[in-house]
C-alpha cells in the first residue's frame, strides 16, 4: 500500500495490480455510473417534489385523487427493468469472464501454488518447485498464478484486494483461482471469512518479483533447508497468531492432497481444546 | 447439579462485562422496587403482562425493541471506539475473545430483537385496527409469542452476566460453531435463545398470516387493504415460509453440537456448505421479512402528509407481492465466493437484480404520491425523505454487490458492512422510527413532541452517514468486516470519522428517551381528542386514541380504498350509523404466555449449562401449562356491551 498522499484514496481493491483486478475495477466503476444516472435524479426529485409540493406553496396544484397513471406506471417499470437488464448482462458475462476457476491466459507457464488456511495463518507450497512458505507468497510477476485452496480449519477466505477476487477455503474441499501480478511489488492478502481468535493477524504479503529473482528465491529456498514433512506440519498446524513468514526448502509429496482427503481434525489440534488453548506465537 | 455451571462462569476478572451487567442489574433491581413501592404489580399483571390485546402486545413489543437497541448500540459503539484505537500495531482495549462475542451479539441483537421485535410490533398494534377489526385471529397465541420472544432476549442478555455470548458471528457458521472450535456455552446461548424467539416468531406469523386472510372488516377485499397490510400480509407469509428453515438449520447445529452428529462438521461427512446455503435460505428472506413492512409505513406516511392517495396502489401491490417471493430465489448472493462456478453464480447474480425492479418501483411510485399533494413536515416525513434519500444509495450498493465479480472483491469487506447497514438502518430503522412517530398519538392519546421527533431524526440521518460512508470507502481500501486490529495506519482517520457518526447516533438514541418523558410530562397539552391527529386516511384513525380494548363498537363497512378519507368527505356515509347497542366479545387475559416463557427460559438455560434436570422440569412445565390452556374450563371471553354513546365518551 502507497503512503503517498495522492494515493491514498487508491489503495487496496481501487489500485488493481493485475488483469483480474483491473477488469473488477471496471465493472464497479461501470455499474457504479450506470445507476448514478438513476439514483441521482431520484435523490433530486424526491427532494424537489418534496419542497415544490409543501403545503404552504399555494402555486403547486394540488390533486388529491390522482393516484394512476398508465404512462407513468410503464415508465417506473420499464426504467429499473432496463438498468436491470443492462446490468444483468455486466453479472453473467462478468460471472464467466472473472470465473476465479478460470485460467488466465498467457504466453507463459502459469505457476502452481497450492495454498492450506490454518489457525491463523497461511500455508503456500510450490508443487513444481518442492517447496513452502508460510504467510510470505512469493511469485513471478506476469506469470499467471494457478491456486488450488484449502484448509485445515474452519473457513477462511483468501484475499489479495490488488490482484482481486477472493475465494473461499474449506476443508475437505478444493477451491480453485487464477491470479496475476503485473508488476513486481508487494500486496497485502488476508483472510475475508472470520475464523476465530487469531484472525486479525491472519495476514500475509504477496512478494511479486521478476522472472529471475523468482528462480533465485526458489533456489535460496530450497539451499535454506527445512523439512515440511508431517511431523513438522502437525507442529504447523498447531493454532497460533500473528506468525512471522517462514519457508521450507523440501515439501513432502502429496501434503497438499492428503490435507484434503484426511477426514480428522488437523493433526495437532485437540477437539476439545481448540480456542481455549493460549495462542502460542511458534515463532517458525 | 448444576452440570457446566460454576462459579468461573461469572467473568469476575473483566471489569468491561462486570461492569455492564452490574449498571443492568442494578437498574432492573431500581425497576422492581420502584414498581413494588408504587403498588403498580396488580396493574402491570392484569393491563400488561396477561393482556391479550393486540394493540398492548404491540406496545410491549416495541418497548423491548427500544430497550435492546440500547443494548445493541453499546455494542456497536464499543466496536466503533475499539477500531478508533487499534491502528498500526495497537491492540485497542477489546481483546480479540472479548470483540468477537461484542460483533456477534450486536448483529444477532439488532436483527432478531431491534428490527424484527419493531416490526412485529408495528404490525400487531397497526394491521387489526387498519382491517377494521377487533382483535388478531388468535389474541392468546399473540401474547405467547411475545412472551416467547422476551424470553430469547432474557436469555441473550443472561449471556452477559453467566458465561459468554458466541464468538463467531451472528450467523454462527460451521465448522467455527461446532463443538470442535467453540467448545463454550456462547454457541448454545445463541442457538437456545433464537429457537426459543423463532418460535414465537413463526407463531405470530401464523396469527397475522390468518388475520389479514380471514378477519377483514365486512366489504374490505384485497384490493381494498391498506397497502399497509398488504406489506405485512407479504412480511408474514416470509415468516412463516422462511422460519422454519431457521428453526431446522438451528436444531441440526444443536444435533452436532450435543448428541455428536455431523451435519456440518469438518469430521464423518459432515458439509459445512450446507448450513450456509440452509441458514441464507431463510436470512435473504429475513431481510424482506424486515424490510417489506417499512416499505408499508412509508407508503401510509407519504400518502397521508401529503392529503393525496398513494401513487399506484395496483403496482404496489405486485411489486411488494413480487418481491415476496423472488426473496426466496437470491440465497446464494451470500456466498458468491464460495466456488459454485460461473453459471450460478451469474443467475443468482440476475435473480438479485430482478429484485431491485419491484423495489425501484415502490421509489418511484412513492415520488410521485409527492407529486400533486400538499406535503405537511410533520416528524413521520422526515423519516420518509430521509429513507427516500438514503436507500437509493443502499439499493445501489446493493446492485453492486450483486455482480459477482464486483463482490469478489467485496465479499465481506466493511464495503458489504456499510451497505446492509445502509439499507437496514436508511430502510427498516427510519421505517420504524417513522411508523413510531405516526401511530403513537393513537397508542397512547398524544403525539410525541415534534421538535425532539425531528432532532432524533438528524442524529440519525447524519449520524449514518458520518458512521457509514467513511466503511464504504474502507472496505474498497481492502479492509475487512470482523478485524479487532489492524496495521494500516492510514485507516484511522476514517476510522475516526465513523466513531464520530456513533457519537451522534448516541444523540439521537439518547433524545428518544427524552422526547418520550417530555412528552408524557406534557400529555395533556399534546392530547389527541378526534382519533385522527394526522388527517389519516385509513380506518385506525376513525377509532378514539387510544381505541377502545374492542377497536370499534360497530365493524365499518368498507367499500373502497381509503374508507376513512372517503368518510370524511361525505359526512352522509358516516361510520357512526348502525345499531346503537352491539354485544361485543372481548378475549379474557391469560397468563399463558408469561407462563410458558418462564418454564422457556428455565429449559433454555439448562439445555445451555448441561443441567438436565432442571431442562426437563422446564419442559414438563411448558407442556403442563399447554395442557392446563387447553383443558380450561372458564370462559374464553367476556361479554361487554358497548353502544355508540359510551363509544364518543372514551
Amino acid at each position: 500500500m502507497s503512503d503517498v498522499a495522492g494515493s491514498y484514496w487508491r489503495s487496496g481493491v481501487l489500485d488493481p495490480q493485475g488483469p483480474v483486478g483491473a477488469a473488477q475495477n471496471t465493472i464497479l466503476l461501470n455499474a457504479t455510473t450506470i445507476m448514478l444516472a438513476v439514483v441521482i435524479p431520484v435523490i433530486v426529485l424526491t427532494l424537489g417534489f418534496a419542497w415544490w409540493f409543501r403545503h404552504s406553496n399555494a402555486r403547486a396544484r394540488y390533486i388529491p385523487d390522482w393516484s394512476y397513471s398508465g404512462r407513468i406506471e410503464l415508465i417506473v417499470w420499464s426504467i429499473p427493468a432496463m438498468v436491470v437488464l443492462f446490468l444483468g448482462g455486466i453479472a453473467w458475462v462478468g460471472s464467466h469472464d472473472l470465473d476465479p476457476g478460470k485460467q488466465i491466459a498467457s504466453s507463459a507457464a502459469p505457476v502452481n501454488v497450492q495454498v492450506v488456511s490454518l489457525d491463523w495463518k497461511w500455508l503456500f507450497i510450490y508443487p513444481d518447485l518442492g517447496v513452502a512458505s508460510v504467510n510470505s507468497l512469493v511469485v513471478p510477476a506476469g506469470v499467471p498464478i494457478r491456486f488450488q485452496l484449502t484448509s485445515a480449519t474452519v473457513m477462511n477466505s483468501f484475499f489479495v484486494p490488488q490482484l482481486g477476487s477472493q475465494i473461499y477455503t474449506m476443508e475437505g474441499m478444493t477451491t480453485r483461482l487464477n491470479l496475476l501480478a503485473d508488476k513486481p511489488g508487494r500486496y497485502p492478502g488476508l483472510s475475508a471469512q472470520f475464523s476465530g481468535e487469531g484472525f486479525s493477524d491472519m495476514r500475509f504479503v504477496v512478494d511479486a518479483m521478476p522472472q529471475q529473482a523468482f528462480d533465485q528465491w526458489a533456489a535460496n529456498t530450497r539451499a535454506a533447508g527445512g523439512n515440511l514433512d508431517e511431523a513438522s506440519y502437525a507442529q504447523l498446524a498447531r493454532p497460533s497468531s500473528a506468525v512471522a513468514s517462514s519457508t521450507f526448502g523440501q515439501v513432502e509429496q502429496n501434503l497438499f492432497n492428503d490435507i484434503v482427503n484426511s477426514n480428522n481434525p488437523a493433526p495437532g489440534t485437540s477437539p476439545t481444546g481448540h480456542h481455549s488453548t493460549p495462542s502460542i506465537s511458534d515463532g517458525t | 447439579m448444576l452440570g457446566k455451571l460454576s462459579w468461573a462462569a461469572i467473568p469476575f476478572d473483566q471489569p468491561i462485562p462486570m461492569i455492564a451487567s452490574l449498571l443492568v442489574m442494578l437498574t432492573i433491581s431500581a425497576i422492581l422496587l420502584l414498581f413494588t413501592w408504587k403498588g403498580w404489580w396488580p396493574y402491570l399483571w392484569s393491563e400488561w403482562i396477561t393482556s391479550v390485546d393486540h394493540k398492548r402486545i404491540g406496545v410491549m413489543y416495541i418497548l423491548l425493541a427500544l430497550v435492546m437497541l440500547v443494548r445493541g448500540f453499546t455494542d456497536a459503539i464499543m466496536m466503533r471506539s475499539q477500531l478508533a484505537l487499534a491502528a498500526g500495531g495497537a491492540q485497542g482495549y477489546l481483546p480479540p475473545e472479548h470483540y468477537n462475542q461484542i460483533f456477534s451479539a450486536h448483529g444477532t441483537i439488532m436483527i432478531f430483537f431491534v428490527a424484527m421485535t419493531f416490526m412485529v410490533g408495528l404490525m400487531n398494534f397497526v394491521v387489526p385496527l387498519q382491517l377494521g377489526i377487533r382483535d388478531v385471529a388468535f389474541p392468546v397465541l399473540n401474547s405467547v409469542s411475545f412472551w416467547l420472544t422476551a424470553a430469547g432476549v432474557l436469555l441473550v442478555n443472561m449471556s452477559l452476566v453467566i458465561g459468554e455470548f458466541a464468538r463467531t458471528g451472528w450467523l454462527v457458521y460451521p465448522p467455527l460453531s461446532e463443538l470442535a472450535y467453540s467448545p463454550g456455552v456462547g454457541v448454545d446461548y445463541y442457538l437456545w435463545a433464537l429457537q426459543i424467539s423463532g418460535a414465537g416468531t413463526l407463531l405470530s406469523g401464523i396469527n397475522l398470516t390468518t388475520t389479514i386472510l380471514k378477519l377483514r372488516a365486512p366489504g374490505m377485499g384485497y384490493m381494498r387493504m391498506p397497502i399497509f397490510c398488504w406489506t405485512a400480509l407479504a412480511s408474514n407469509l416470509l415468516i412463516v415460509a422462511a422460519f422454519p428453515i431457521l428453526t431446522a438449520t438451528f436444531a441440526m447445529l444443536l444435533l452436532d453440537r450435543y448428541l455428536g452428529f455431523h451435519f456440518f462438521t469438518n469430521e464423518a461427512g459432515g458439509n459445512a456448505m450446507m448450513y450456509i446455503n440452509l441458514i441464507w435460505a431463510w436470512g435473504h428472506p429475513e431481510v424482506y421479512i424486515l424490510i417489506l413492512p417499512a416499505f408499508g409505513v412509508f407508503s401510509e406516511v407519504i400518502a397521508t402528509f401529503s392529503g393525496k392517495a398513494l401513487f399506484g396502489y395496483r403496482s404496489m401491490v405486485i411489486a411488494t407481492m413480487a418481491i415476496c417471493v423472488l426473496s426466496f430465489m437470491v440465497w446464494l448472493h451470500h456466498f458468491f465466493t464460495m466456488g459454485a462456478g460461473a453459471d450460478i453464480n451469474g443467475f443468482f447474480g440476475i435473480m438479485t437484480m430482478i429484485i431491485a425492479v419491484p423495489t425501484g418501483v415502490k421509489v418511484f411510485n412513492w415520488l410521485f404520491t409527492l407529486y400533486g399533494g400538499r406535503l405537511r413536515f410533520d416528524a413521520p416525513v422526515y423519516w420518509a425523505l430521509g429513507f427516500m434519500v438514503t436507500f437509493v444509495v443502499g439499493g445501489m450498493t446493493g446492485v453492486l454487490l450483486a455482480i459477482p465479480p464486483a463482490d469478489f472483491v467485496l465479499h465481506n469487506s466493511l464495503f458489504l458492512v456499510a451497505h446492509f447497514h445502509n439499507v437496514i438502518i436508511g430502510g427498516v430503522l427510519f421505517g420504524a422510527f417513522a411508523g413510531y412517530t405516526f401511530w403513537f398519538p393513537k397508542a397512547f392519546g398524544f403525539k410525541l413532541d415534534e421538535r425532539i421527533g425531528k432532532a432524533i431524526f438528524w442524529c440519525w440521518f447524519i449520524g449514518f452517514y458520518l458512521a457509514f460512508m467513511p466503511l464504504y470507502i474502507l472496505g474498497l481500501m481492502g479492509a475487512t468486516r470482523r478485524m479487532q486490529h489492524y496495521d494500516v495506519a492510514g485507516w484511522q482517520p476514517l476510522m475516526l470519522v465513523a466513531l464520530l457518526g456513533a457519537i451522534v447516533i448516541l444523540a439521537g438514541i439518547v433524545l428518544t428517551g427524552v422526547q418520550l418523558v417530555v412528552s408524557i410530562r406534557t400529555r395533556d397539552q399534546r392530547r389527541d381528542h378526534t382519533g385522527d391527529p394526522w388527517n389519516g386516511r385509513t380506518l385506525e384513525w376513525s377509532t378514539p386514541s387510544p381505541p377502545p380494548a374492542w377497536n370499534f363498537a360497530v365493524l365499518p363497512a368498507v367499500n373502497g380504498l381509503d374508507p376513512y378519507w372517503e368518510a370524511k368527505k361525505s359526512p352522509k356515509s358516516h361510520r357512526q350509523n348502525g345499531p346503537d347497542l352491539e354485544t361485543i366479545a372481548v378475549p379474557r387475559n391469560s397468563p399463558i404466555g408469561f407462563v410458558l416463557a418462564f418454564f422457556a427460559v428455565m429449559a433454555g438455560f439448562a439445555l445451555i449449562w448441561h443441567i438436565w434436570w432442571m431442562a426437563i422440569a422446564g419442559l414438563i412445565g411448558a407442556l403442563m401449562t399447554i395442557l392446563a390452556h387447553a383443558w380450561r374450563v372458564s370462559d374464553e371471553v367476556e361479554y361487554v356491551v358497548a353502544s355508540q354513546r359510551q363509544r364518543a365518551a372514551i
